[in-house]
């Protein structure tokens, strides 16, 4: 099989509210992407759209985001794995293009979560569990996560405040990445401060400050074949890893709640696909909609060992000038996490670092970086493997 | 004008909304009604399913029995919503938890009635049958 890269990426601004249709704020990105890669519609083979269809009110988005690009005739379908979407549209589109369907693939995702209220979101994306046997409970996202925090503390004494330096660290470098939607300081003093919002509690153990916030936003990826890549870019970034899994909806069909299996999982095969191992990791992109999933994270990608996250956040070895780098754009929890836009957004955060772009964020010349993203609590986790060369 | 035809739509009595009303397990809400929480059983292979399913993936038959979910289960993992989602407003705070029976796990509520210092993970806890306002049925976890 041939090889492929991303030759283009793009991201808008994350924000609270986007004023513009959900086609305009694709657009942001999709310029962005197209100028960076230096191609143009007629360049574009098919179109990957992904978003999280609760929160559309267009049915089938993938037709009217092709209309509005300019990529008509050019075939275009949609793709949604939740939270994980974007992800998921980088593996087809590396698909189409090693299998030489198409010589160049357009990937873009994108989420207006401001058209319903904070309640009706909840409820959205509760519904993104099992809503058979689940949901009449009255679930959410961060109960999940919560489950799973409290079972990581009761197994390896993971404490509050370990969870805490997870998210002062995301708001230490969402206040200089200008595309965050959170761009103020969170210190793990104020997670501890009762008299501090930041520690209001959501769903006990997790509080204000451990959780990710909604945005409006859109990424976009060009990915090419191995030919299109050398002829179009200076800097092709190469797909080296590929990884993905899926696991039960209901958490009564899971082993274990302290870990999430599916990024064990995908994580091993993009390992396996590379031919590279966790310590070969330069920089990571980790999937932190809660501070628990980040830490998790850490452990399932082998980083550190089960219950040795807290050791390796607390000797600050995930920040940028640490031994392993983790979300030095902020994360999700303080750049935000627009459902669709989020694993577009942190590829191309992993692109612009290889390629020695990332500006204040950037980590010390990295060959090799690693994107993991998961699609609602463990359902789908995708893990994607990114070279220099 | 055809006689009006009727659907068991039983499912929608299940939780406090419930996003489903047909399902070929509907019978599990008149053994709710009846105080029993059932799981099902495939007939061929043995392989044993909480929630109940309608057919069994390992050897694809539908050929299932019920059985009852009795006696302890350990609590594996538990959570205190403080905020609810649309349409569970009144009910919060509540603790949402899975308990585990060994083959098969259940994820549910905790009961309310039991003082939150008394949870604690790995403790034995027994699931009931708890009926909701407007005749809407679940199960809460209880101490035993």
């Amino acid at each position: 099989m041939g090889k492929a890269a991303i030759i283009g990426v793009g991201q808008s601004v994350f924000s609270r509210q986007y004023p513009g249709s959900i086609r305009e704020l694709a657009f942001e990105s999709f310029k962005d992407a197209m100028r960076d890669a230096g191609v143009t519609a007629k360049d574009i083979d098919a179109s990957v759209v992904c978003s999280a269809p609760e929160y559309d009110k267009q049915r089938s988005p993938a037709g009217v985001m092709a209309e509005y690009m300019g990529l008509n005739p050019q075939p275009t379908f949609y793709v949604e794995t939740l939270c994980s979407s974007g992800s998921t549209g980088l593996r087809l589109a590396y698909s189409l293009v090693t299998s030489g369907l198409h010589d160049v693939v357009l990937v873009s995702g994108f989420q207006k979560m401001s058209e319903i209220s904070s309640a009706e979101s909840q409820e959205r994306m509760g519904r993104g569990a099992d809503i058979q046997w689940e949901s009449p409970f009255g679930t959410m996202m961060p109960a999940y996560y919560a489950m799973h925090a409290k079972a990581h503390m009761e197994k390896y004494g993971t404490r509050l405040e370990d969870l805490a330096l997870i998210r002062e660290k995301a708001a230490t470098y969402g206040q200089i990445n200008e595309k965050a939607v959170y761009r103020k300081a969170v210190t793990a003093d104020m997670l501890a401060d009762p008299e501090n919002m930041m520690s209001n509690p959501v769903a006990t153990p997790l509080r204000v400050g451990d959780c990710c916030a909604n945005a409006d936003g859109s990424s976009c990826l060009i990915v090419a074949n191995e030919d299109k890549a050398k002829a179009f870019s200076k800097k092709p970034i190469w797909i080296l890893g590929l990884g993905a899994a899926s696991a039960s909806v209901n958490l009564a069909g899971r082993d274990s709640f302290s870990g999430l299996d599916v990024a064990e999982r995908a994580s091993r095969q993009a390992y396996d696909m590379a031919g590279i191992e966790a310590k070969n990791i330069d920089v990571a992109e980790v999937h932190d909609c809660f501070t628990i999933a980040e830490m998790m994270a850490y452990e399932n990608l082998g980083f550190a060992k089960p219950g040795e996250g807290k050791e390796l956040i607390g000797a600050k070895e995930t920040h940028k000038e640490g031994r392993i780098p983790v979300n030095v754009d902020g994360g999700l929890l303080s750049k935000g996490h627009p459902i669709g836009a989020t694993g577009g957004s942190q590829i191309r955060t992993v692109v612009l670092q290889l390629r020695g772009e990332a500006g204040e964020m950037q980590v010390k010349d990295p060959e090799i970086g690693l994107v993991h993203n998961i699609g609602g609590v463990g359902i789908y986790g995708n893990v994607t493997i990114l070279g220099r060369r | 004008m055809g006689k009006k035809k009727e659907t068991d739509d039983r499912f929608k009595k299940f939780g406090t909304v419930s996003f489903t009303s047909i399902s070929k397990v509907n019978d599990f809400i008149d053994y709710l009604e009846d105080g029993k929480i059932m799981g099902s059983a495939c007939l061929e292979c043995g392989r044993v399913f909480f929630p109940p399913r309608a057919d069994c993936h390992e050897c694809f038959s539908s050929n299932m029995d019920w059985f009852e979910v009795k006696g302890a289960g350990i609590l594996e993992t538990y959570s205190l919503l403080n905020f609810a989602p649309a349409g569970f407003k009144d009910d919060a705070p509540y603790l949402v938890a899975v308990l585990g029976y060994g083959k098969y796990k259940v994820f549910g509520r905790i009961s309310n009635r039991l003082p939150k210092d008394q949870i604690k993970i790995g403790m034995e806890m027994k699931a009931v049958v708890n009926k909701l306002a407007g005749g809407q049925l679940n199960y809460v976890f209880e101490k035993i």
